[in-house]
């Protein structure tokens, strides 16, 4: 069950600087641990994740092994105009989850 | 001579050492640093929030024979389940036995649904035990059915008990020596307000006989089956112990 949670403001004035709040569902297997048969584990994580404003990449993070299950991220946008915000993870075993949010700018 | 003035202060402490007055019980939420008690209480950032939603979406799925959701007799789970976990592990009158959160969801899975029981620390089983958990957050933790008595009693007897190589109660950490420290932790009061918790540790979500039968672990202690009736009876007794605070499920810990 691929899923994500997402914190962003509904509405901004021009000039805010808004915090964007992610969340997502994936187990982040390192591929360096082993199964109870002493066989090693396949790795699985997200590789990239990548979120867009207006079809504009404005926030880019790439993920190792080291990085926690459930990964949280948190950071910020100056809001100058309304636009939808698309979130993009992408990752091993053709992992890909995308989710869109909408922020209205007055 | 010191050293017989502090065995005799180790005894004597554990002689008169008494249960938690209910005006010093505190949260276990207390014990943890502001950024976690943060963490905890942003839905966003609180990784147990994914289990609330798994459970939402299983709460409304047809299951089993029956061809019913949970929905489809309680209605909606916010609203059917408010309170319920405050008051669990209760009696069931059907089967005589006392039933925990989980115990009680595989029983409405067999016996109604006509569903197979979801396996223990299973990822759905514990994403249904979050979200009607999640539901009673901010309430109060009742323990007033007497027929409770003999449950509590025996987990009382269990908790008092010493046992494993360590010769160790669970008493002589949780009712003598809360909020003094064990390595860099802070003993905890061990009140189960917040479960199932998010377990950083564990890097998943995991029950409250989960987290007993590590600390029966760290005792060296042989752990008691999960889903036995003695791990019921000791949760039975921790929510007794635990009346007056309010459940914070879904919690997350260290």
């Amino acid at each position: 069950m691929a899923r994500a949670l997402i914190n962003v403001p509904k509405t901004a004035k021009v000039g805010d600087v808004i915090e964007i709040k992610t969340l997502v569902s994936h187990p982040m297997e390192t591929g360096y641990r082993v199964g109870l048969g002493g066989e090693l584990l396949p790795r699985d994580i997200i590789q990239t994740f990548i979120c867009t404003f207006n079809g504009a990449e404005f926030y880019r993070a790439e993920f190792s092994p080291a990085v926690a299950a459930n990964p949280y991220f948190s950071f910020h946008m100056l809001a100058s105009e309304s636009g939808v915000l698309e979130f993009r993870w992408q990752g091993d075993n053709d992992f890909l989850l995308v989710e869109t949010a909408t922020l209205t700018v007055e | 001579m010191l050293r017989l003035v502090l065995l005799l202060a180790v005894l004597a402490g554990q002689v008169l050492a008494d249960e938690i007055p209910p005006a010093e019980r505190l949260s276990d939420t207390l014990t943890m640093s502001p950024e976690l008690r943060a963490m905890q209480a942003d839905e966003t950032a609180n990784p147990a929030s994914l289990s609330v939603l798994d459970g939402e979406a299983l709460w409304n799925a047809r299951a089993g024979a029956s061809g019913k959701s949970c929905a489809d007799c309680h209605g909606d789970g916010a609203k059917a389940m408010r309170g319920v976990a405050a008051h669990y592990p209760a009696f069931d009158a059907g089967s005589g036995r006392v039933l925990d959160l989980e115990a009680k969801i595989n029983q409405c899975r067999t016996e109604r649904q006509g569903a197979a029981a979801l396996p223990m620390e299973s990822r759905d089983l514990l994403s249904l035990t979050t979200y009607v958990g999640r539901q009673s957050r901010g309430q109060l933790i009742v323990s007033v059915d007497p027929r409770l008595v003999p449950t509590i009693e025996k987990g009382r007897q269990m908790f008092n008990a010493r046992q494993g190589q360590l010769n160790l109660s669970c008493a002589i950490c949780h009712d003598d020596n809360w909020g003094r420290k064990l390595g860099a932790v802070t003993v905890p009061q061990a009140h189960p307000t917040a479960y199932p918790i998010y377990r950083l540790e564990w890097q998943s979500v995991g029950s409250l006989q989960r987290r007993l039968r590590n600390c029966m672990v760290g005792m060296r202690a042989e752990p008691y089956v999960l889903g036995s009736d003695e791990f019921i009876a000791l949760e039975t007794f921790l929510m007794s112990r635990a009346k007056g605070l309010a459940v914070e499920t879904p919690g997350i810990r260290p």
